[in-house]
């Protein structure tokens, strides 16, 4: 029988990245994926004919440039593209443009507020510095701090000294910043309501925290410390959609020898003698490894596809306490025509792209409440992009498609389980959210593709819909992630690692947790490591 | 001066952003200089070119006068096709590039980024039937480039312009006058170059916006075209080349084999000017060779000095144009580099600003033997639609 030397288990983004540079360094590498397309959450599907919905992930900023340019992603058909000018809504029915262009950006805050606009240096300059110091540690592996292997120490004086460089005052403010809610961070800076609940909306986007929650303040930062080509916070969207980047690495991974197999759900990790061996396929095949990697969250990984006896005591506990809370849903919608919103000009820069229906403060935390109480609201915080206003690749010449991302949405409800109808019904709640800010839009709808985090789950395979593979929260991150002592990408298990987005750095389209999974396994099997060392920002 | 098509450029420069080229008032960019880079690679966008000189050099000589100016075999050029060329002096330093269409048996045009009269008039000494016409003012231009560039001229009913292979010249009946349509362009992608009466420019630019408007169609201008033809590897003047008959100092110009252009270079072909330099040239060796760089980190190296070793001690040459690649996320550049230098470690030696602190570096570069960018849709027929 065919042994291979490493069998990962999940065919998104980094499950495809953790492949490539696996099968980089030479290795006999096969990718089993449990849906008949690649990609996960990273994934391109025609859903209605002539329109192609970026099902899941719909942006793009955090993408390694150092792991696009190393696998060549150009060449595999990847282009990312930034797009220009979004607008926030207020519920006073005030409207707030960001412009790529510094003085049109200034000048817009000014109009709402002189202070706010002048604010807004201090508030980038802070946050760039939060961001650069998190930025270097993304394709590093965390040290462990209670370890005193020479590497630990190394990567814990490289913390250390990035913190120094911090400054004394800094340091108290990092510290304050980690713990943070994203409202109070913010009211440091800016009075304008509408302002603080655009700047706070990124720090709820994903998360089961509310823009008052201690803890949103990073989530923000996770939000905005990506970047297109230099420009940091800039978000793109790939041509073809999302599904370009999974096709992309998957371009990268086949040319490097890996297989790449769907259709092929992982039953159970086999494990002999406290080893990982191979996998069971829901297809009764079993297929045998030296490694196998699993990119699948924490809690699914340890709760649904190991045998509990296999696992060291206390791991089934810990995984499945693992905080990975379903907060968000999707609404993927086929136009007829570029929806016109009230209070935004005729301007070919600005009336498409995206769309913050952010309301206020007020409103996003009342929304925040709902879910609570496992209940959607009637008036979410939605962010909105009309990828076609700029892809020509993904809805016919003239017609759109609009991707809604909704924070909140509860992964079951009080009243018991999701069920169609009342899909339905949290979708059409979104509807009337948008159609209140553009008129006529519901007459331009052609097709609906309404996700809970019950479809999130069901389809993509992640727990409760969760799009970051578990909280972002101080307690998850870094050398707690996914737990404490396992943030080194091997797992209680021999042989058995993780590469998903459980680990560090944690969600995002980065491709970063594939790839520094990739290098602590080619150094366990001591090859020369194929993965960049250094992301662009050493300097 | 300004181009006939000004009227709507103006009412999109919402910048101000403008320069100047051959005298005539040019938009460095219209909104972000990057955002219209983007919709070259991934929409598509046009550049006016009515500012590039345009020639008529007509009669029964017409053909040997220009085989006798270039250093390309024109009697190769088909009927409604174009070519690439450059000419050179005796010394054979290169005075300029351009392309030649031919459109009729004894009649051809010639473009070109600098103005050429003189030139031209000099070539033509001796030949006695051959006219040379500037129709620099006579003729509008407007170069479409990208991947939608095909799909929005077939809605602008352009029937068949899908046929065109790169480098066809078709007509089209527009108005009542013909519309010139080349397959041709300075982005390295799919694209098109139109040419019309400076009457209809206003109706044209109308027709192509209108049917462009689902397709992201958007002006670009100087910045970005200098982005796309640096991905694509070409040259420009000031950059790559100092033009021959504007060089001071002794070979500060440059002679096609310098410039990786010995392909353009027909030794077969009737005697031109500079062939025997360039013979000699061609034996030799040339001194630098222009070279495609792929260099580590995301700094560009702009001025940088090239050298053999990390320590930056023996210099080998000198970057013309750099930047980074937003397209194939790689830190690009052309560089010239002495020939006996290539192979081996070439180093760049890269300076920045980082809060007004200057910094430099040194960074590892590796030689491309492909150009960055040249995606299969640019050579296409027919080509796709998005």
């Amino acid at each position: 029988m065919k042994k291979y030397d490493a069998i990962v288990i999940g065919a998104g983004h980094n499950g495809l990245t953790n492949a490539a540079y696996l099968a980089k360094a030479g290795l006999d590498v096969v990718v089993v994926e449990k849906n008949d397309y690649i990609g996960g959450a990273s994934a391109s599907r025609e859903m209605h004919e002539g329109w192609i919905y970026s099902s899941s992930s719909y942006v793009c900023s955090m993408l390694r440039q150092a792991l696009h340019r190393d696998l060549n992603l150009t060449k595999h058909g990847l282009i990312l593209v930034p797009y220009l000018g979004t607008v926030n809504f207020g519920d006073d029915g005030s409207t707030l443009f960001d412009y790529p262009n510094e003085e049109a950006a200034y000048l817009e805050l000014k109009r709402h507020s002189p202070h706010d606009a002048d604010s807004m240096h201090r508030f980038q300059a802070d946050l760039g510095r939060y961001a650069q110091f998190i930025r270097k540690t993304l394709l590093r592996t965390p040290p462990d701090p209670t370890s005193f292997r020479l590497r630990d120490i190394r990567e814990l004086l490289f913390l250390g000294k990035q913190v120094w460089a911090l400054g004394e005052k800094e340091m108290y403010e990092y510290v304050r910043f980690f713990t943070m809610s994203a409202a109070e961070f913010l009211e440091d800076y800016f009075e304008n309501d509408l302002i603080k609940a655009a700047m706070a909306s990124p720090g709820i986007i994903g998360t089961a925290l509310g823009v008052y929650s201690p803890g949103s303040a990073y989530i923000l930062l996770h939000h905005v410390m990506g970047d297109v080509d230099g420009n940091i916070g800039a978000w793109g969207l790939a041509r073809g959609g999302m599904g370009a980047i999974s096709a992309a690495i998957a371009g990268a991974a086949r040319e490097h020898g890996s297989e790449i197999r769907t259709e092929a759900g992982v039953q159970q990790v086999l494990v002999e003698n406290g080893r990982a061996v191979g996998v069971a396929l829901e297809s009764g095949e079993e297929l045998y490894a030296g490694i196998v990697v699993s990119n699948l969250d924490a809690k699914r990984t340890f709760t649904k596809i190991m045998d509990r006896k296999d696992l060291p005591p206390g791991i089934y506990e810990k995984a499945n306490n693992f905080k990975i809370r379903g907060s968000s849903g999707k609404v993927n919608i086929a136009l007829s025509g570029l929806p016109k919103f009230t209070g935004v000009p005729d301007n070919r820069y600005i009336d498409r792209g995206g769309q913050g229906f952010t309301g206020s403060l007020e409103t996003m935390e009342r929304a925040y409440d709902c879910w609570k109480h496992g209940r959607w609201s009637d008036d979410p915080f939605v962010e909105s992009v009309i990828p076609s206003a700029w892809d020509p690749t993904v809805a016919p010449a003239g017609k759109h498609w609009m991707s809604n991302f909704i924070q909140y949405c509860p992964p079951t409800l009080a009243d018991g389980p999701w069920t169609p109808e009342k899909r339905d019904a949290f979708g059409q709640a979104v509807v009337n959210k948008i159609e209140r800010y553009s008129p006529g839009f519901k007459d331009l709808i052609v097709h609906m593709e309404v996700r809970t985090p019950h479809e999130i789950e069901q389809e993509v395979g992640l727990t409760e819909g969760n799009i970051f593979q578990g909280e972002l929260t101080i307690d998850q991150l870094l050398f707690n992630r996914p737990f404490p002592g396992y943030a080194q990408y091997r797992m209680p298990v021999k042989n058995l690692y993780m590469c998903g987005s459980s680990t560090h750095p944690g969600g995002g389209v980065s491709s970063a947790c594939g790839a520094n999974a990739a290098r602590e396994i080619l150094m366990d099997l001591k090859r020369p490591n194929t993965v960049p060392e250094d992301d662009f920002y050493d300097e | 001066m300004r181009s006939p098509f000004y009227p709507r450029e103006e009412a999109l420069n919402i910048r101000e952003a403008w320069a100047a080229w051959n005298g005539y008032k040019f938009a460095e960019y219209y909104y972000d200089a990057e955002y219209e880079y983007f919709c070259v690679r991934n929409t598509c966008g046009t550049y006016d070119i009515c500012p590039m000189q345009k020639y008529f050099v007509q009669g029964r000589d017409a053909e040997a006068m220009l085989n006798r100016m270039v250093t390309r075999d024109i009697s190769k050029l088909q009927l409604n096709r174009v070519t690439y060329v450059v000419w050179c002096t005796d010394e054979g330093r290169m005075v300029d590039d351009g392309t030649i269409f031919r459109l009729a048996d004894d009649k051809y045009m010639l473009t070109c980024g600098s103005p050429c009269s003189a030139w031209l008039k000099m070539s033509a000494f001796g030949f006695t039937d051959v006219s040379v016409t500037d129709m620099t003012d006579e003729i509008a231009a407007l170069s479409l480039q990208g991947p939608t560039s095909c799909a929005v001229l077939k809605k602008m009913g352009l029937q068949g312009i899908e046929a065109a292979k790169p480098f066809d010249i078709v007509h089209f009946p527009f108005h009542g006058e013909s519309l010139m349509v080349s397959r041709t362009g300075f982005t390295g992608d799919l694209g098109y170059e139109l040419w019309i009466k400076p009457e209809l420019a206003l109706q044209m630019w109308d027709e192509l916006y209108a049917a462009g408007a689902d397709y992201g169609i958007q002006p670009f201008g100087e910045a970005a075209t200098n982005m796309a033809r640096l991905e694509a590897g070409f040259i420009m003047p000031g950059m790559e080349f100092n033009e021959a008959l504007k060089t001071i100092h002794f070979e500060h110009d440059q002679t096609p084999f310098e410039l990786n252009l010995g392909w353009l270079v027909d030794f077969n072909k009737p005697h031109f000017n500079g062939r025997s330099a360039l013979l000699k040239e061609k034996e030799r060796g040339p001194k630098y060779t222009l070279t495609r760089l792929d260099i580590e980190g995301n700094k560009p190296a702009e001025d940088s000095y090239l050298y053999r070793n990390k320590g930056c001690t023996q210099e080998i040459g000198y970057v013309t144009s750099a930047m980074w690649s937003p397209a194939v996320k790689a830190n690009i550049a052309l560089a010239m580099i002495r020939t006996d230098y290539l192979q081996g470690e070439i180093w760049a030696e890269i300076y920045y600003q980082k809060e007004l602190r200057h910094y430099s570096k040194a960074a590892r570069c590796t030689v491309m033997k492909k150009p960055f960018w040249a995606p299969s849709r640019a050579r296409a027929t027919p080509p796709p639609d998005c």
